[in-house]
């Protein structure tokens, strides 16, 4: 990429209240280039939200999400837990982000099989995106974002409705997507594919940023009361 | 009895043989409602998405007053639109009193609400689905809603279908601004009105006929076009 990098991605001070309750509140952090984040939390505890602040479907009520380059919005994409495909064939879905983004009709097609040959989906290119499993449908998602080659990709727990083997064909696929030089940040309960996926550890818990560390020493010595409690399956509340 | 079994076998006489007066009123008819729902189509497939996807002050207003137009009734339609093109009207300088071009005007006017108001549900539901993701990449506006009626077309068929139906069946509008004048604005329905008073029941039977079988054939083939669309 010639343009400079949209990352680091520096979150400062961030909160998000609705009608005056506080779902999330003085959130801080900086996001390099690289490597795989993962935000874990118990249910509620805002990772979605996060997420969403950061990309920026949502206006936060107070604090700055700041991009190192300018036009970010182009230069990210989002995954979200239920995939929003739109009715049409697999192949349409990639193009009509590609034609969103402003690729010409002309690489559309090209550059549509592409994805969808590196998510192993070339085969299905033509059948209509709402007939296929839902780990096809998943990983068109993820397709149709690669698609796009963000520097940045945000995954709303992908696999949360997905059974073990789809699973772990979308992991092989976020896997890919990292390597490939997207930076990843996503969102997970499920702590066997934290373990299998995170380089560093976004933990939250009602709201706050309770601890950040590489992965190895979060699920090894975690140093929050919440964050032990969490990963020893305790019910805190 | 015996008149009615000897009318209907006049009717479905004149349907086989395909009556010249009887194809003249029916092909005037397809032509009216089909150009009203199209004409509908172009007003109320954009005013749809509109009410689905745009927030603006006084949109809950509007989709109220469009919800409640699908009721409109067809003869205080016809009285509206015969107030503006009557010769003291607004409108009654272009002449188009009595003319089939008014029927259209009405017809449409009842249709496109009912147009409208359905297309607004089937993409309300739709973008409910479909917003974040857009946004997501980053398309709005126009785009949006095309995708979205695009999307939902198996609901627009529907509402086209619904809107044609309305057209079709009506007496009251196309009566009063049309007039039922013979070779000229005489539709199936005010035909069928006329004849039975006038005590003509063959002619009134086949035309009634013709109108449930067009009725039956649109609903058939809107249905073979839907599931042909749903397999996509």
């Amino acid at each position: 990429m010639s343009a400079p990098s949209i990352l680091p991605l520096a979150v400062a001070d961030l909160a998000f209240a609705v009608r005056g309750e506080t779902l999330l509140e003085g959130v801080s952090f900086r996001l390099e280039a690289g490597s795989r984040t993962i935000v874990l939390g118990p249910n509620g505890a805002g990772k979605s939200l996060l997420l969403r602040l950061c990309h920026g479907l949502l206006a936060p009520t107070r604090g700055r999400v700041e991009w190192a380059a300018p036009d970010p919005a182009r230069r990210q994409a989002m995954v979200f837990q239920r995939p929003v495909l739109l009715r049409r064939s697999a192949l349409a879905n990639v193009t009509y982000a590609l034609a969103a983004r402003g690729v010409s009709w002309r690489r559309r097609r090209a550059q549509g099989l592409e994805a969808l040959a590196r998510a192993g989906l070339v085969d299905l290119a033509d059948r209509p995106a709402r007939v296929l499993s839902g780990g096809e449908q998943q990983r068109l998602a993820l397709a149709r974002a690669w698609a796009l080659t963000p520097e940045l990709l945000f995954l709303d727990e992908p696999t949360a409705s997905l059974d073990p083997g789809a699973t772990r064909a979308v992991e092989h696929l976020i896997a890919a997507i990292a390597a490939d030089g997207t930076k990843i940040v996503m969102t997970t309960h499920d702590l066997g594919q934290a373990r299998r996926l995170a380089d560093e550890v976004l933990f939250l818990d009602r709201g706050r940023l309770v601890e950040r560390a590489p992965a190895d020493r979060f699920f090894a010595a975690p140093a929050s009361p919440a964050a032990q409690a969490f990963l020893k399956g305790d019910l805190p509340w | 009895m015996n008149e009615i079994v000897d009318s209907f076998g006049l009717a479905l006489g004149m349907v086989l043989r395909l009556d010249a007066a009887l194809v003249e009123i029916v092909l005037l008819s397809l032509k009216v409602s089909l150009l009203a729902v199209a004409l509908a189509a172009l007003i109320g497939l954009p005013l749809g998405a509109a009410l689905a996807l745009a927030r603006f002050p006084g949109r809950h207003a509007l989709i109220v007053l469009v919800n409640a137009a699908m009721g409109l009734p067809p003869v205080v339609v016809g009285l509206v639109v015969y107030l503006m093109l009557s010769r003291s009207g607004p409108l009654g300088v272009m002449g188009l009193l009595f003319t089939p071009t008014a029927m259209i005007v009405a017809q449409m006017i009842l249709v496109t609400p009912i147009v409208a108001a359905l297309t607004r549900q089937g993409c309300e539901d739709l973008w409910a689905e479909y917003a974040e993701q857009l946004r997501s990449l980053g398309v709005g506006g126009v785009r949006a809603a095309a995708t979205v009626l695009w999307d939902g077309r198996l609901a627009l068929v529907t509402a086209l279908l619904a809107g044609f139906g309305r057209a079709s069946a009506e007496v009251g509008a196309v009566m009063i601004v049309g007039g039922n004048i013979d070779h000229v604005t005489r539709v199936m329905t005010t035909a069928i009105a006329l004849e039975t008073s006038k005590g003509d029941l063959a002619l009134a039977l086949g035309l009634g006929l013709v109108l449930l079988a067009l009725s039956l054939l649109v609903n058939g083939g809107a249905q073979l076009v839907k599931e042909a669309m749903a397999e996509r």
